[in-house]
């Protein structure tokens, strides 16, 4: 059975969500990636090197987006099984720092989604808007998953 | 590793690579941690059982993580303040036992009303060279 994404998703909303930055969190992802900067880990170490607090590292703020009850759950939506997904691309545009004690907003729309291999690969393209606490736009992310699907023609 | 000062930023021209990255191995532990820290908990990168079931022979690394280390070897250049944006597509795969060896290539110095920009071509490879992923960056050194 081909599993053809309903066009009718692209434009659409997902949930607005905020997720708190959190020190113990970013301590973790360093850890987590092998990054051993203490500006990265230590509050007095970051604030010497000039922040207000911990940075995060340049990819955590996909995974704050993360932070939702069911962050696949627009996937399932759109009828997508997991194990079928691969994550083709990552972009983000910096707008602002992010630091420790920030709250951010984030909103993200299904901006594409579109077919190649005649449908044996279909793509999604979510974009998504992070707002800081003061309303200030800190970064645009650009995500675009693969959906292999098995029966496609091509496959 | 330190970050660049100043002078060295400013003077980085068109062919010059920043200081790469070898990471670790990539071992289970280190996906364990991926996914709890990351708060991306896809059974595929922890779980075998359901790895298998979804036809993939052992579970495999986040494409994030990858992304990650990539960021790593940017920030250990450069301030985190400096990227202006971070994309990368990827390419293959990393399997549990991979090593990553990060780079980054100065393309072209672009002039912006903000101060000057490196663009930045980056790539991930593994101990065989196989190309896991591919990208660039924009960065401020003014």
């Amino acid at each position: 059975m081909t599993t053809m994404i309903d066009r009718n998703f692209i434009g659409h909303e997902l949930p607005p969500h905020t997720a708190l930055v959190e020190a113990g969190r970013l301590r973790l992802f360093a850890k987590a990636i092998g990054e051993t900067d203490p500006v990265f880990s230590d509050e007095a170490a970051a604030r010497a090197a000039g922040h207000p607090g911990l940075p995060a590292p340049p990819t955590m703020v996909f995974c704050l987006d993360m932070d939702v009850a069911d962050p696949f759950g627009y996937l399932a939506d759109m009828g997508v099984p997991l194990q079928n997904i691969l994550h083709g691309e990552q972009r983000f545009d910096y707008h602002a720092p992010i630091h420790a004690g920030d709250r951010l907003s984030f909103r993200s729309r299904i901006a594409d989604i579109y077919a190649r291999k005649g449908g044996a690969l279909e793509f999604i393209v979510k974009q998504t808007r992070v707002e800081n606490q003061d309303a200030v736009l800190v970064a645009e992310l650009r995500a675009v998953v693969v959906v292999r699907n098995p029966s496609g023609s091509a496959a | 590793m330190s970050r660049l000062d100043a002078a060295a930023l400013r003077s980085l021209q068109a062919g010059d690579e920043l200081p790469p990255l070898l990471t670790e191995p990539i071992t289970r532990l280190t996906l364990a941690l991926y996914a709890g820290a990351s708060g991306d908990h896809n059974p595929i990168h922890v779980d075998i059982d359901f790895a298998r079931r979804a036809g993939a022979p052992d579970v495999f690394a986040h494409g994030m993580l990858g992304m990650a280390y990539a960021g790593r070897m940017l920030t250990s250049a450069l301030p985190p303040s400096a990227l202006r944006s971070f994309g990368v597509r990827f390419a293959a795969v990393t399997r549990v036992g991979d090593v990553l060896s990060c780079r980054a290539k100065v393309v072209e110095r672009v002039a912006a009303a903000s101060g000057p920009l490196l663009r930045l071509e980056l790539s991930a490879t593994d101990a065989n060279g196989d190309l896991k992923l591919i990208g660039d960056a924009l960065v401020a050194v003014g």
